[in-house]
């Protein structure tokens, strides 16, 4: 405990996190199946206890805590992201309660599994080296694949789990090898030495871009952007809904975190290049996530296809602040993308929310089809899932547009107005497939000899959802509290 | 500015959200009432206006100033001046008519159909009074998803094609506008205020880029020839309250659009595009009037005559001079008054025939004589007799085009001849013909609550035909100030102080906007 006193205390959250996963899969064989929602609780109360305590650091603003000899840091930016994949996790918990109830796979390692993804998750944003973010990565993976799979009884999902696995393990192999020329640069993988080794060595070194280009395609995997983005519809579709909302979540979120953390603090000497580089992969991002989407049918592949379009106009936010050069540097471009992200949270959680509880007949609803006449019959529903589909569209006032607001903002600044602009038409085709599920809900007659589809209700999912619309529309109408929030968070990023 | 402390404004944007928000609460029968209410309420709020606006100047009154978001900083800011005034006035006198016109005619889901009428209501006086660009940007955009549904949920057989049409349009001409807004913002001293934006010079190169871009968002509101082809369906597709809001209100966003940012905000590219706009207003008469002649269906008749007639004013606009820029804002009150009052005349005459063709409406003198006076009166009002409100408006716009160029003025003309001749058509077959005899027992006159939606407009037309100068005047100081603010840079051209930061941003804008150009 001396020795390691502070680092541990550093790191309290994590550990609160692991323990309680530990906990939830060892008393998972000797809770009565009735009782199993007494897991989830646990797992809740875990991460109320860490947003309290990640909360009180906030206090401390601005202070960065090394732990572990600079093997993870605490700043501000971790805080900002801790912050929000608690968040998110518990309203993804919430979510897969009557969700696996209903879908009858309601398992106690399930809690267990999503806390430790989580704990990946906050190495991933915490982590000061390349190692270390690699662990935490793998932790967040390997629970998602499991994660994927839970659903046994249907071969769609084993597929996706299957897929999911094969490609994530050669992705991390790839971001391994590129780990691996980094550190044979700089002889570790800290990303302050990387960074001061750079600065040293000069950006010349053929090795160095095949290393950086290494590293960018094994995260470019993660955040689903094209073309590493295969995956993605396969795995959203055959995931259960609370999975992929949390795949398209929280993964894509600490991805991004962990992302900007590397290519800023260690790569940010080469800048010049991964701007290019990562502004041609947004271009093709979002114009191939937005056309692609506009022919699916399954609105779960559909929602795959649209957050890689968003992980697009997120990662122009990032190629923003590479290409900066006014006086605030990089920082409007990288709090774009935090804002961007946490607002997407809210409409992504809120629209899975509906898909994974529209019933029909007992099965899920995840044909667009299923949505049809849903306005007539709940009025209320279908009125939360217009709110989700304007915002993920970016019709002010809500959310959507204030995260789209800030980002093109960002590009502006930068001087890519013409990208701006690119991205902004792709937006307005984006609004064609969000409106479809509209149309589809609002102006459509349901067929009288099929059986209608029913949101199912429960306190749980009315709580997610009124979180997720209150958060479209507040954040739609007052963003101040997030936007200042994300803008002190960014500064501790060097 | 503020006048007795009063938020006149804020009250105008929230009476109609109130009556929204209450419709999930309410009743069918209790909702047609409270939507009434909440429009004659905002009317009663708005029309103190007329009398405590000042038209000695041209500042902004009944300022409010509020902020919204700090960094980057957004402010609440309204305020009205000689141009929005009628505007918002016409707005908020024309919606307790939409409420009217859809008390028998909406049948279904009563309550979302006023909820959406009250949430158009507080997004349209929403862009008319907005100071700041990005709040102008959020009202602006804020009403795609209403008109949306409106068309979309209670329109005709073909609503699902005309409203998505409706979207698409709008959306993709108005992305470009947030650029420009953010271009503006980076070189206009980092504000989003738009009278400082107006006060600031800007590098011709750039301004010719946001004129584009102003235009693509502008143009296709109004909507100006070759952006219209969504106007008929939508027309033709909406219910009549959002044809009503169509024709009236949303189709003036556009020309205001131009009249607040395009002139003052880029004087020397509005300079350099007047050729162009002016073509393209001439070509929109022209076209717009001969695409009416051909028409059998009422609705789409009257939707290619707005085409033509807003033709008239974006050309008044674009001759950039007082009588043009005067003549414009008049003709934009009445296209509202005169077109709207047609689209409520269809919309009665299909709840009793369910047919909008003409050949299925004709001979309505003798049944319907209240109907067909008031129908002539509005038909006489639209192709601009003397005496009636349009013939103010387009004299004013035919003298400055005068005043610009002689030939065009003669193309412009061709348009009123035109007119005279599909409007006088219309009424020669609606009004004079031979009734239908299985058509008869259904033609009605007008009830009580219909002629109450007609009868103010009439008033209208002819108070506006016969006394403009109340309304001209109101607008003097403001349409001046317009253009001196465009004589201003005129004098002092920009030496390209900031050339040197336009650079990247300009050499970067030139490829979307080439590709936008194409895809049109």
């Amino acid at each position: 405990m001396s020795l390691y006193g502070t680092d541990l205390l550093a790191l309290l959250p994590e550990l609160i996190i692991v323990v309680t996963a530990c906990l939830v899969i060892a008393l998972d064989p000797i809770t009565p199946a009735s009782r199993r929602d007494l897991l989830a609780w646990l797992s809740l109360g875990s991460l109320a206890l860490c947003l309290g305590l990640t909360m009180g650091q906030i206090g401390v603003l601005n202070i960065r805590v090394s732990a572990f000899s600079d093997l993870v840091v605490v700043d501000a930016y971790a805080r900002f992201w801790k912050v929000l994949l608690y968040g998110v996790t518990g309203l993804t918990i919430l979510l897969s309660l009557p969700y696996l109830k209903a879908e009858r796979i309601h398992l106690g390692e399930y809690y267990g599994f999503i806390l430790l993804s989580l704990s990946g998750m906050m190495v991933m944003v915490s982590g000061a080296d390349l190692l270390t973010i690699y662990l935490g990565t793998e932790l967040m993976s390997l629970s998602l694949y499991v994660m994927t799979g839970l659903n046994r009884s249907k071969p769609r999902s084993l597929e996706a789990a299957a897929k999911y696995f094969v490609l994530g393990a050669f992705s991390s192999g790839i971001l391994l090898y590129g780990i691996s020329l980094l550190y044979g640069m700089a002889g570790s993988t800290k990303l302050a030495s990387i960074a001061a080794a750079i600065g040293t060595h000069g950006a010349n070194d053929p090795l160095l871009l095949i290393a950086v280009i290494l590293v960018a395609v094994g995260f470019s995997f993660k955040l689903a952007a094209v073309p590493f983005h295969m995956w993605t519809p396969d795995v959203y579709e055959g995931a259960p809904t609370s999975v992929t909302a949390f795949m398209a979540v929280a993964a894509k979120a600490a991805s991004f975190a962990a992302f900007m953390r590397v290519f800023v603090e260690g790569l940010g000497g080469l800048k010049a290049d991964w701007s290019l580089l990562f502004l041609l992969i947004a271009l093709v991002t979002l114009v191939l996530g937005n056309l692609i989407a506009i022919v699916q049918t399954n609105i779960k592949r559909m929602l795959a296809y649209s957050s890689i379009a968003h992980a697009g106009y997120a990662l122009i936010g990032f190629v923003a602040a590479g290409r900066a050069t006014g006086a605030s540097g990089g920082t409007p471009g990288l709090a774009s993308v935090m804002i961007y992200l946490a607002l997407y949270s809210f409409m992504t959680l809120g629209a899975f929310a509906v898909i994974g509880m529209l019933r029909k007949g007992g099965i899920e609803g995840e044909e667009i089809e299923d949505f049809t006449g849903l306005a007539k019959r709940q009025p209320l529903a279908a009125f939360l899932m217009l709110l989700f589909m304007a915002s993920l569209a970016g019709i002010p006032p809500t959310a959507g547009f204030i995260g789209k607001f800030y980002v093109f903002m960002a590009a502006v600044e930068s001087g890519l107005a013409w990208l701006a602009a690119i991205a902004l038409i792709f937006a307005a085709v984006s609004a064609y497939y969000y409106m479809r599920v509209v149309m589809v809900m609002y102006m459509r007659e349901p067929d009288p000899s099929s059986i209608a589809p029913r949101l199912v209700t429960s306190p749980a999912l009315s709580f997610v959802l009124a979180f997720a619309v209150a958060g479209v529309i507040l954040l739609g109408l007052f963003p101040d509290p997030l936007v200042s929030f994300a803008l002190q968070s960014v500064l501790t990023l060097k | 500015m503020h006048s007795g402390g009063i938020p006149w404004l804020t009250l105008l944007l929230l009476i109609p959200l109130a009556g929204a928000v209450a419709m999930y609460f309410v009743t069918e029968s209790t909702a047609r009432w409270i939507a009434l209410a909440a429009t004659l309420a905002d009317l009663f709020v708005a029309l103190p206006l007329w009398w405590l606006f000042d038209p000695q100047t041209s500042q902004m009154q009944f300022t409010e100033h509020v902020v919204w978001i700090t960094a980057p900083p957004i402010y609440y800011s309204l305020g009205l001046d000689g141009i929005s005034v009628p505007l918002v006035l016409m707005t908020a006198g024309i919606m307790p008519l939409c409420v009217l016109a859809s008390w028998t005619a909406i049948t279904t889901r009563v309550q979302s159909f006023m909820a959406m009428l009250l949430i158009m209501e507080t997004a349209m006086i929403g862009v008319f009074v907005a100071l700041d660009f990005v709040l102008f940007y959020v009202f602006w955009e804020a009403m795609l998803i209403p008109m949306y549904l409106l068309i979309g949920v209670w329109g005709g057989p073909n609503r699902l094609y005309a409203a998505i049409k409706f979207f698409l349009y709008t959306l993709a001409g108005s992305v470009l506008l947030l650029v420009a807004i953010f271009a503006l913002y980076f070189y206009g001293g980092h504000t989003f205020d738009i009278l400082a934006l107006s006060q600031g010079t800007y590098p011709a190169s750039l301004q010719m880029w946001l004129f584009l871009a102003f235009f693509a968002a502008f143009a296709v509101k109004v909507p100006m020839f070759p952006f219209h082809t969504w106007l008929p369906d939508a027309h033709v597709e909406a219910p009549t309250a959002g044809s009503v809001i169509l024709a009236s209100i949303l189709l003036k966003m556009g020309t205001y659009g131009f009249l607040r940012f395009s002139l003052p905000m880029l004087p020397d590219a509005s300079h350099a595009f007047t050729p162009m706009m002016v073509g393209l207003s001439i070509i929109a008469i022209i076209y717009g009037a001969y695409m009416a002649l051909a028409q059998v269906d009422l609705k789409k008749l009257i939707a290619y005559s707005s085409v033509s007639h807003m033709g008239f004013v974006t050309l008044g606009i674009f001759v950039l001079n007082q009588q043009g820029i005067e003549g414009a804002v008049l003709q934009m009150v009445n296209h509202g008054i005169t077109t709207g009052a047609l689209f409520l005349c269809v919309g009665m005459i299909y709840e009793r025939t369910h047919s909008r063709l003409i050949a299925d409406n004709v001979g309505l003198a003798s049944p319907m004589p209240q109907y067909a006076t008031l129908l002539m009166i509005f038909a006489l009002s639209s192709l601009g007799l003397p005496g009636t409100n349009s013939f103010v408006g387009e004299f004013l716009v035919l003298i400055g085009t005068f005043l610009w160029s002689k030939v065009a003025t003669a193309f412009a003309s061709l348009g009123i001849i035109l007119a005279a001749a599909y409007i006088l058509w219309m009424v020669q077959r609606v009004v004079f013909g031979v009734p239908l005899p299985h058509q008869l027992p259904k033609l009605k006159d007008l009830n009580k609550r219909e002629l109450a939606t007609l009868v103010p407009l009439a008033l209208l037309v002819f108070w506006i035909g016969l006394f403009p100068n109340p309304l001209v005047s109101k607008m003097h100081q403001s349409v001046n100030n317009v253009i001196a603010s465009m004589a201003r840079t005129k004098v002092a051209p920009t030496a390209q102080p900031s050339a040197g930061e336009a650079a990247p941003l300009l050499a970067g804008s030139t490829e979307p906007l080439k590709t936008e150009e194409l895809s049109r």
